[in-house]
């Protein structure tokens, strides 16, 4: 909702788009990737650790089944940061903490949502918490490149909008 | 196009240049008044709206600092955005949906034919329904409203269909696509609606009415109407016997000016406007001017609104056509056996996916949020509107935080009345069983936006005691200080506002080009 969020959209487009789905994993210093190669994130700030903590939080936050990493790659982009350095380093102890309490080794650790989700409500009122969810509302949902995975068409002043193109071609109804 | 000296004193200042201030403006030059017309925004056409939802809100909306209070739902998700609402030339002319539906005739008269109700603060507007018709239906022309006069209404849409469906399955007789600023056919120079969706984002057409591109261009060409935009209003001047004298704002360039002034005409919407008058108390006026009442800033309302969207098995594509493409009336009537006084519209709306995710449930999280998401193609939506209680405590004061110009800024407090809760709460059943009667799987009663219909805060009342404005918008305590946008609002009815705020501007022009005539301010 702020000028903030939209600055950092355009932050978020430093990464590359010419990505292909894939699962997460870190991959060596400075770097995580997808196990098959496909696509990778340089980070040069926080840890790749960091890194993959916030991408899965940000996948359990608003999990979409049929939406590949790299949109949630692209969304959590912008915390590699000198900014955000320390809220991430604080935030990612606190859920690793909280995991070791409920015996899993890591927030990443635990394997299944439900397990994490759990976590994930313990600090819900944090602002780390709650920055990284307000950032995703406009830092996942805003990327032009999701809007088909949901059906979204955008814009269609430049093709005369839907007057001839299926405004009111119902046919269930 | 006119320019005016700053010391020049023969000039009606307006300050904002929306439904309210952009009519009042053309209206006033038409009939020879000069006028200046100041903005706090910028100016946009056209090509310059942009159909994304983000950026457009980047580009249009009021995005000053504003505080809230109370307990609505608004001040806890979007503290710093009570309103969605624009800075530009035009004002929220550009953002506004079109819907331009006149007031019942005993809406005019909520104490009367409400009764007094606990913890509101209902009056009767000084004027009313016979009163205001011929200006409503001037107003009509000139917004080319369909289903009016002998314009045909507009065709309806895939969320259209559904709502149409639903609401004829569960009995209701009074349903079409609306009385809409959006033209059917080529009307008054401007082209016929092709269905683009992003109404809200400003029309890039022209199909639907805004003051942008028709009340402030026809008034500038008159030769009488200097609008200056990026023009902020800081204080409002007077003398020692108390008549306005003039505006302070900084301009463009952040540099204070001082333009002179026969007559002040304050539009700035519902925050603005009473917070213009807060700031510009001074010792003969030390609770502001024309606040003699106490009343500047009171009695806020914000329609009692909501959201139903539902999810069917099979696509909808609601964003498509415009955004808000019809209208159940049956429940506008007054029938206090619902639970509650008033009553309330529903009219379709649809938002794109970036702004469904930010407004479906803000805060909403994990996957009883982003299932409904999923099915965003599958989705159909409409928006309550319904009567709200006027009351004291709801409303604009001056805040601790200073703007970009060090002028403290508007605080709004809101607390939704049990009248309201009630009618709300019975909108989001009615809504919810129109849809499940077209067969939805799944329905999410969405709570209010950041207000767009903002009201009351400077009200009309026949007695001097009760509020801040005669019926002509003028005053009670200032003769030469006029309010013109929906601030006058005395209760806010069931109806979209912005259609009766036009056709006061129109009458208001008329009276004061009378009164000017006749020296009297």
């Amino acid at each position: 909702m702020t000028k903030h969020d939209l600055r950092g959209l355009t932050r978020r487009q430093l990464l590359s788009r010419s990505l292909s789905a894939g699962a997460l994993a870190v991959v060596g210093t400075g770097f995580i990737a997808a196990p098959n190669a496909a696509w990778a994130i340089e980070v040069t700030v926080i840890t790749p650790a960091q890194m993959a903590t916030l991408l899965q939080m940000a996948r359990d936050i608003y999990p979409h089944d049929q939406v590949p990493d790299q949109f949630y790659a692209v969304a959590v982009k912008g915390y590699d940061s000198e900014e955000q350095k320390a809220m991430v380093a604080e935030g990612v102890a606190a859920l690793d903490a909280a995991a070791k309490a409920a015996g899993f080794d890591s927030y990443v650790a635990a394997g299944w949502e439900e397990d994490r989700v759990k976590l994930l409500q313990g600090m819900e009122m944090t602002p780390f918490f709650q920055t990284v969810r307000s950032g995703l509302v406009t830092g996942l949902y805003n990327q032009k490149e999701v809007w088909p995975i949901f059906g979204y068409q955008g814009e269609s002043f430049s093709q005369g909008g839907y007057i001839e193109r299926g405004f009111n071609d119902i046919d269930w109804l | 196009m006119a320019t005016f000296d700053l010391n020049d004193d023969q000039v009606v200042v307006i300050i904002g240049t929306g439904a309210g201030g952009g009519v009042l403006a053309n209206e006033l030059a038409q009939k020879g008044v000069k006028v200046v017309a100041l903005e706090a925004g910028g100016r946009y056409l056209p090509e310059d709206y942009i159909n994304d939802e983000w950026e457009s809100f980047g580009q249009l909306a009021w995005l000053d600092a504003r505080t809230t209070s109370g307990s609505w739902r608004v001040a806890k998700d979007f503290g710093g955005l009570p309103a969605w609402i624009v800075k530009a030339v035009g004002g929220t002319t550009t953002h506004w949906a079109g819907a331009s539906i006149r007031f019942q005739d005993h809406e005019w008269k909520a104490l009367t034919n409400y009764g007094a109700v606990e913890g509101a603060n209902l009056l009767d507007w000084p004027i009313d329904g016979a009163e205001m018709a011929p200006w409503y239906e001037k107003a009509e022309t000139k917004l080319g409203v369909t289903r009016t006069g002998d314009r045909a209404g507009l065709p309806g849409n895939n969320n259209y269909l559904v709502f149409e469906k639903g609401a004829k399955a569960l009995g209701y007789k009074e349903v079409h696509t609306g009385r809409m600023a959006i033209n059917s056919a080529d009307y008054d120079g401007r082209m016929a609606c092709q269905q683009t969706g992003f109404c809200f984002q400003g029309c890039k057409w022209g199909a639907k009415w805004s003051a942008a591109y028709t009340d402030i261009p026809a008034g500038e060409a008159t030769g009488n109407l200097e609008v200056r935009d990026r023009a902020h209003v800081a204080r409002i001047l007077h003398d020692d016997s108390g008549k306005v004298t003039g505006v302070e704002y900084f301009d463009k360039d952040g540099a204070l000016q001082m333009q002179k002034a026969r007559i002040v005409c304050v539009a700035g919407n519902s925050f603005e406007s009473p917070r213009l008058l807060l700031n510009s108390a001074s010792p003969m006026f030390p609770d502001g001017l024309a606040n003699s009442s106490g009343m500047v800033g009171k009695n806020y309302m914000r329609h009692t609104t909501g959201s139903v969207y539902a999810i069917f098995d099979k696509p909808v594509r609601m964003w498509r056509g415009t955004t808000m493409a019809g209208i159940v009336q049956d429940e506008a009537r007054h029938d206090p056996s619902r639970g509650f006084v008033g009553g309330y519209e529903l009219e379709t709306l649809a938002l794109g996916l970036p702004f469904m995710a930010a407004f479906l449930n803000p805060g909403g999280w994990g996957r009883g949020f982003t299932t409904a998401l999923d099915h965003y193609e599958n989705m159909a939506g409409m928006w309550i509107v319904g009567e709200d209680m006027p009351q004291l405590q709801n409303g604009v004061t001056l805040s601790d935080t200073k703007d970009q110009f060090g002028l403290p800024v508007a605080n709004v407090h809101f607390d939704d009345h049990p009248n309201d809760i009630a009618m709300r709460n019975h909108a989001y059943k009615q809504g919810i069983a129109m849809y499940e009667a077209v067969g939805a799987t799944r329905a999410f009663p969405t709570p209010p936006y950041p207000s767009t219909h903002n009201l009351g805060t400077n009200r009309m009342s026949a007695e001097a005691k009760d509020g801040v404005v005669n019926k002509w918008g003028q005053t009670h305590d200032i003769a030469n200080l006029f309010v013109s946008d929906g601030s006058q609002f005395t209760t806010g009815a069931a109806e979209n506002p912005t259609l009766t705020i036009v056709a006061l501007a129109i009458r208001q022009a008329d009276h004061i080009a009378r009164e000017m005539s006749a020296g009297n301010i």
